[in-house]
Parts: structure tokens; C-alpha cells; sequence
């Protein structure tokens, strides 16, 4: 019980260590957050291109197939390429190679950067899954009234694809909060780098580790009970 | 007011609509009927383009929507459609779903459209299902909305995608009724159906579709009283 008390003051309040786990956690959020933000939009707009692609086959005249299969073939080279590579080696290749030039002030920006990129192939293909899961009634419904294809999906089809896979999207971001704890890679201090200076400085793992796996954990429960709470108001129609 | 010449579909090598010429008056009410895989759905869905027509064309108000520059978003908001299984938007509000498409396509303010949509459900016969969502109403009532969303938009023709067939025996009267009143009012309309009291007592006009051609039209009268194809004779004999 010394022991682990000792350990517990070494890792946090000797030289005010907590702050590398309080910036860490900060850190990790940030580029968590960020890449959410860049990912859903990401895979959102894959995601359409390649559903309108597939709505128009039988369908093959004029400029707007030519332009939508063009669109259609790098968003397929994008899901296999970011699917087909480790994320770790596309943010090696994003700091090291890509910004090799930019200054590290800008290095939480470019891991997010790499990581919405990477978060987008996941997302687009699940909220593919999830236009294709709504009934194509709903879009002729909503053509058939004179809205255009870009306004069923915006006010129809989107809003009940995501209430269906909300669950598989929080799972998605809980993967990518996980996966940010590469991010040490490339030198930028998240919530396992803070815990990897703490142990390099007190030479236990013990603490450290255990601590940031508990902390990882409460971030986690935190979003899936807020993303829960979104759900059960998003099923308020279902309600008979 | 719609003026159909040689209107031919096929889906891949089954041709379903063998060239079809029809011309549709304003203030007629055309019933058609027929044998499933007849081709009435496909020709009903061709006139607004839900389906798009292999050969063949369509005038609608002067205007020939099978030419690719016609707009054809600005044309729908003319033509009303219901469908056989009514998909209403089961993410909004009855309400929201009588006023989405004229307030998104700013043909209305959100207040006007309110409104005319309160004006509408009493109408229909539903005056306090306006903050309903879809899933809490009887199929029949699904229905009735269905027909209130059509007509928000001010359509100068009505089109019937079979809109009794998914109903339970008893809520069929119900949808029967608002549409005769809406035929009453003066409503262009075009059903497709299987409701043979309804073509009988409500249409101006009879089409017997047979293997994707119109083998037989006449006014109801002599379209029942006499009925002179023998596919036709046949098809009555079974459903009357």
C-alpha cells in the first residue's frame, strides 16, 4: 500500500506531473474532436457521391454521369487506399512527408487532419449503409414533390439514415478516439505520450499506464451516454 | 394537358410499356386498370418521370418533359403523386410533412404553409393529427395525409399509384371518399387501381392496359356494360 501511494505521488504531484496527463487528455480530445468533424463531412460527401452513382445506373446519359463516375472512381481509390493502410503509416506519411515543411506548432492540426481523412473511409461506408437502408419510397416521395436530388437527401434521406446507424458511428468515433494514441509517433504529446514522459521519468510503468487506460475508458462511457441520449431523441417518432 | 406519343420502357430486355399514346384532358378523372405486370404503374410513374422512359414523349402543360433541358423539379410541384404504400416522411410531424416541400422550395413562408397544411388536414378529415408522427396512424389515415402532402403544393393534376392496395378492407371507404371529393372539386386526376366501384362511379374514363399497351378505353358505362377486347372480358370476369 506504500509502494502504491508513493507511485500514485511520483506519477501525478511531483513536479506537478498531472499536467501532462490534464494537456494529454486535452490534446487527444482536440484531435479526436476535429478529426470527428472533418471525417463526417468527409463521409457524408463520399458517401452521396457514391449513392447517387449507384441511383443513376440504367441511366447513362449525358455530362452529370460523366462528372458523377469520375467522382465516383476517386472515392472509390480514397475508401481503398485510407481503408487499405494502417492509419499509424498514413500519419508517419502526413507529418513526415506531406507537411515535412510545417512548423510543429501545427502538428495537433495535421493529426487531425490525418486522422478525419482515415475516419471518413469508415464513416462514408457506413452512412452508404445507411441511405441504402432507407426505403427508396422515401426519396421518390420527397422527388415526387418536386424537391431535387440534393434536397431529399439533405431533408429525407440523411436525417433517417443516421438515426439508423448512429450506433455503428459511435462506435466509429470511440475507435477513433482509441486510435489517436499513435499519435506519440510523430512527437505530439496526447494523453499515452504524457503517460510514456511520466514513466521514462519515474521508471514504473505501473501507474501510468493503468491510469491512462482508466482515463481513456471514462472518455469513452462519456460519449457513448451522451451519444445514447441523442439516440432516444432521435427515436421520439418511432414511439406508437 | 398531358399528351403521351409512343411512350415505350423496357428494364433491360423486358419491355413493359410497348408504345402507348394517350391524351389526358384538364378536369378528366382516368382510371386504370388491369392485370399486375400490365404496365399501369410503370405508365403512371413515366408521367412524372419517377420512372425514365426508353422511348416516346411526354407533354405536360405545353411542355415536353422527356426533353433532358426541361427542368423537371419545377414541373413535379405541378403534379401530385401518392403511392400505394404513402411514404410519408416517418422522421416528421404530420404536420412537417404536409409543409416541407413548400416551405424548402420557398414556395410558401413556414407560417402560409402551416396554415394551408391545418386547412388541408381538416380536409382530409384530420384536423388533430397535425403533431402526429406517421407511425402512430392507422394506414388509412397515412393515407389521407399522404393525399394532404400531395395537394399543399397546389397540383394541377393528381396521380394514384394504386393508394387502396396496401390497406386494411376496412379503411379502404375512407381514402375512397377523400378522393372523390377531391374528383368533385374538379381535380384532374389519374388512378391506377383495383377498386372497380370506384372506376365506375368516380372516373370520366376507363384504360384496360394489357402486356404494356392500352388494349381498350371507354367511359365507364360502356367500358363495364359492354366491353368488347376479350382480355378484357376475361379480367372483369375475375374481378367483378
Amino acid at each position: 500500500m506504500d509502494w502504491f501511494l508513493d507511485q500514485l505521488w511520483q506519477t501525478f504531484v511531483e513536479d506537478n506531473r498531472w499536467r501532462y496527463f490534464a494537456s494529454g487528455i486535452a490534446a487527444t480530445l482536440e484531435v479526436t474532436v476535429l478529426a470527428l468533424i472533418l471525417g463526417t463531412i468527409i463521409g457524408v460527401l463520399v458517401a452521396v457521391v457514391r449513392s447517387a452513382h449507384d441511383s443513376q445506373r440504367g441511366n447513362k446519359k449525358g455530362l452529370g454521369h460523366v462528372v458523377l463516375g469520375v467522382l465516383d472512381w476517386l472515392c472509390k481509390l480514397y475508401l481503398t487506399v485510407i481503408r487499405g493502410t494502417p492509419s499509424t503509416v498514413q500519419l508517419l506519411i502526413m507529418w513526415f512527408i506531406v507537411f515535412q515543411w510545417v512548423d510543429s506548432d501545427y502538428m495537433l492540426l495535421v493529426a487531425a487532419l490525418s486522422f478525419g481523412i482515415n475516419s471518413g473511409a469508415y464513416v462514408a461506408e457506413i452512412v452508404r449503409s445507411g441511405i441504402m437502408s432507407v426505403d427508396q419510397g422515401q426519396s421518390e416521395a420527397g422527388r415526387s414533390l418536386g424537391l431535387n436530388y440534393a434536397q431529399t437527401m439533405q431533408y429525407i434521406v440523411v436525417p433517417q439514415a443516421i438515426k439508423n446507424i448512429l450506433p455503428a458511428l459511435v462506435n466509429e468515433l470511440i475507435t477513433l478516439l482509441k486510435e489517436t494514441s499513435v499519435c506519440g509517433f510523430i512527437g505530439l504529446t496526447d494523453l499515452t505520450k504524457g503517460a510514456m514522459i511520466v514513466q521514462s521519468r519515474t521508471y514504473s510503468p505501473v501507474v501510468p499506464y493503468l491510469a491512462i487506460a482508466v482515463l481513456y475508458l471514462v472518455m469513452v462511457l462519456a460519449i457513448s451516454s451522451l451519444l445514447g441520449l441523442l439516440e432516444r431523441r432521435l427515436r421520439a417518432s418511432d414511439k406508437r | 394537358m398531358i399528351n403521351v406519343k409512343n411512350l415505350t420502357k423496357s428494364f433491360g430486355d423486358h419491355l413493359v410499356l410497348a408504345g402507348i399514346d394517350e391524351h389526358i384532358e384538364k378536369g378528366e378523372k382516368v382510371a386504370v386498370i388491369g392485370p399486375s405486370g400490365s404496365g399501369k404503374s410503370t405508365f403512371l410513374r413515366c408521367l412524372n418521370l419517377l420512372e425514365q422512359p426508353t422511348g416516346g414523349t411526354i407533354t405536360f402543360e405545353g411542355v415536353d418533359i422527356t426533353d433532358p433541358k426541361t427542368d423537371i423539379n419545377k414541373l413535379r410541384t405541378r403534379m401530385g403523386m401518392v403511392f400505394q404504400q404513402f411514404n410519408l416522411f416517418p422522421h416528421l410531424s404530420v404536420l412537417e410533412n404536409i409543409r416541407l416541400a413548400p416551405v424548402k422550395l420557398k414556395l410558401m413562408t413556414k407560417d402560409q404553409a402551416g396554415e394551408k397544411a391545418l386547412e388541408l388536414l381538416k380536409r382530409v378529415g384530420l384536423p388533430d393529427k397535425a403533431d402526429a408522427y406517421p407511425k402512430q396512424l392507422s394506414g388509412g389515415q397515412q393515407q389521407r395525409i399522404a393525399i394532404a402532402r400531395a395537394l399543399a403544393m397546389n397540383p394541377d393534376v393528381m396521380l394514384f399509384d394504386e393508394p387502396t392496395s396496401a390497406l386494411d378492407p376496412e379503411m379502404v371507404g375512407e381514402v375512397l371518399e377523400i378522393m372523390k371529393e377531391l374528383a368533385d372539386d374538379g381535380m384532374t386526376m389519374v388512378v391506377v387501381t383495383h377498386e372497380m366501384g370506384f372506376a365506375r362511379s368516380v372516373a370520366t374514363r376507363v384504360l384496360f392496359m394489357d402486356e404494356g399497351k392500352i388494349a381498350e378505353q371507354a367511359d365507364p358505362e360502356t367500358f363495364f356494360g359492354s366491353p368488347q377486347n376479350p382480355r378484357l372480358r376475361e379480367f372483369l370476369s375475375k374481378v367483378l
